[in-house]
């Protein structure tokens, strides 16, 4: 096994591959992650928004978002989204972004939403008395106090997207396109040295290595906001 | 020339745009023969929640350095009817009017309730609808929704400003625990009134200095005691220059020792000359500090009294109840 992964690691063209693929795996994942934030900040507002006749229909929709996305496999999602709704020739890498955002977007509004719950009522009803306006109260008083709560839950969601792109390659991927990714190099470099244990866990070391990194920036940013609370 | 042109089209621009503001304005606007000098005018509230009827017809009269302590078995609605007064609430029907314009008008319930009565009488009775009594009812009742729908539109986006004149107090404090004591303070000051920053923080101190809190304004509130908390509460709701301050049970969440601190800070208030409504079960203060004593109960007014006459001579039988109870 040993002599297989020096094979692999000796040859630059499965290196190469290896290279690619962390980058688009890391790529594909941050823009997926930026548009689930983007996503699951909007949702989570507009669920936890005041009833009124103007929020009526977005609730309904958001409501309707988080149980479709969070209730079906994202594989199936992803099927549909590349095959069926972006049929479009040279869409596929970015119909695949898109469904990730979405999915993501999901479960990143519920943590964020269990965030901004988990403040004392009385918060809001200060600010409102004070005569700041609920998105007002919401920005300058609810949210600051919500964050330290929301981080570690999106932190995780990050995580969880990271390891969930690696399905990307099954809508098809060819090396030097956007949906070869970390896994889908593992199977190249398979065609070429047939050992799934050497390709592996060189794979596998390239994700920990990205989880790692992420951990420690999420710790970073925690220990950031933990500052304000006393 | 051309100069003055310019100025010439801005200024009817503006003015134009100030004549829209105040014909919006105008609709909250009391009508001259139900003026009056009270600072604040409650007429027949009420308040429901789903079918539980918590206030039943609220009526009071609140003049500028009133001091009213409101008092009453606990579920009476004290609080609800302080969250009304603020617009945390919004009452089922009644009027509330602050320096004679309307936060709130809603009676066409009443022409509703009688036209409703009209039909069904009619239906009972056999009798035809009187038809001419009740299109002139119904006509009343759609003026009436015309008038009052466009208070209530108005007051969409005014109730934050009318909320920066009605202070409140809460029984549990609600400081912001992620800014520090002066933060807490300065924060609406500066961001709603936009008073500059040396100024907020300098109004703040001093208000901090009159509590003896000088000393913490950069502290965060989770390192103060709870009569501390209270106390930068009340000056937190001070430091808007509110025209009237509510209170809800401002002590009855605090240990014994501290609520002598925080109702010193609320007489020395008192004595300023501030209005004050607070909904209490410290006798002492309401019979010393109050100018006037409200009993409520059942969602309305059983009694009302100076404090001396009030808990000498209490006249309806709930209250001597009450009072044997707590006294
Ligand atoms: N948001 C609400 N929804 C439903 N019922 C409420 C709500 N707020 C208060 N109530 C009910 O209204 C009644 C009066 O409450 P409250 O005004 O808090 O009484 P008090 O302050 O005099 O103790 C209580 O029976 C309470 O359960
Ligand atoms: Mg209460």
């Amino acid at each position: 096994m040993f002599q297989d992964i020096i094979e692999i690691l000796s040859s630059w063209e499965l290196v190469s591959y290896m290279i690619q693929g962390f980058f688009n795996s890391i790529l594909v994942t941050l823009i997926s992650a930026l548009l689930g934030l983007f996503l699951g900040f909007v949702v989570a507002i507009v669920k936890i928004a005041p009833a009124n006749k103007w929020m009526k229909v977005p609730k309904i929709i958001c409501e309707a978002y988080t149980t479709v996305f969070r209730g079906t496999p994202v594989a199936l999602q992803l099927f549909i989204m590349v095959f069926a709704v972006f049929a479009i020739p040279g869409f596929k890498p970015y119909a695949a972004i898109l469904t990730f955002g979405i999915n993501s977007g999901a479960y990143v509004s519920e943590s964020i939403r269990a965030g901004i719950t988990s403040v004392d009522k009385g918060q809001m009803e200060a600010g409102r008395a004070m005569g700041f306006t609920w998105l007002e109260t919401m920005i300058r008083i609810i949210l600051p106090q919500a964050i330290k709560n929301i981080i570690p839950a999106i932190g995780n969601e990050m995580i969880a997207l990271l390891k969930e792109t690696s399905i990307i390659g099954w809508v098809g991927s060819t090396p030097g396109t956007l949906t070869f990714d970390l896994n889908a190099a593992a199977s190249t470099i398979y065609r070429t040295v047939p050992n799934y244990l050497a390709s592996g866990i060189l794979v596998g070391c390239c994700y920990l290595i990205v989880v790692y990194a992420m951990v420690f920036l999420i710790k970073c940013i925690e220990k950031r906001f933990a500052k304000n609370e006393r | 020339m051309k100069d003055n042109k310019v100025a010439q089209a801005l200024k009817t621009w503006t003015s134009r745009l100030r004549t829209k503001k105040e014909e919006r304005n105008a609709v909250c606007h009391v009508p001259e023969e139900t003026r009056s000098d009270a600072l604040i005018s409650v007429r027949n509230l009420y308040k429901k929640f789903g079918k539980l009827e918590v206030l039943n017809g609220i009526n009071l009269d609140i003049n500028k350095g009133d001091v009213v302590a409101i008092i009453g078995p606990s579920g009476c609605g004290k609080s609800t009817f302080l969250r009304c007064l603020n617009g945390l609430e919004t009452p089922s029907a009644g009027e509330i009017i602050l320096e004679n314009e309307y936060v709130f008008k809603n009676e066409r319930v009443y022409l509703k309730r009688k036209m409703r009565a009209m039909k069904e009488e009619s239906k009972k009775t056999g009798k035809p609808l009187p038809m001419d009594e009740f299109n002139a009812v119904n006509e009343e009742y759609l003026a009436l929704r015309k008038e009052e729908k466009a208070i209530a539109k108005y007051m969409e986006t005014a109730i934050n400003l009318h909320r920066q004149k009605v202070g409140m107090v809460f029984q549990q404090f609600n400081l912001f625990p992620h800014l520090t004591v002066l933060q807490n303070i300065t924060l609406a000051p500066m961001k709603l009134k936009k008073v500059g920053e040396e100024e907020a923080k300098a109004k703040a101190m001093e208000l901090l200095k009159k509590v003896g809190l000088a000393e913490k304004a950069n502290v965060y509130p989770s390192t103060l005691s709870g009569g501390q908390k209270q106390r930068i509460a009340i000056v937190r709701a001070l430091a808007m220059e509110p025209e009237v301050l509510l209170f809800d049970e401002p002590t009855s969440a605090l240990d014994p020792e501290m609520v002598g601190e925080v109702l010193k800070v609320m007489t020395e208030l008192a004595q300023e000359g501030m209005t004050m409504i607070v909904v209490t079960h410290e006798m002492g203060f309401a019979k010393e500090v109050a100018t006037r004593v409200i009993f409520m109960s059942d969602g309305v007014i059983k009694e009302e009294n100076a404090p001396q006459e009030f808990f000498t001579n209490p006249k309806d039988e709930r209250l001597k109840e009450f009072l044997s109870k707590v006294l």
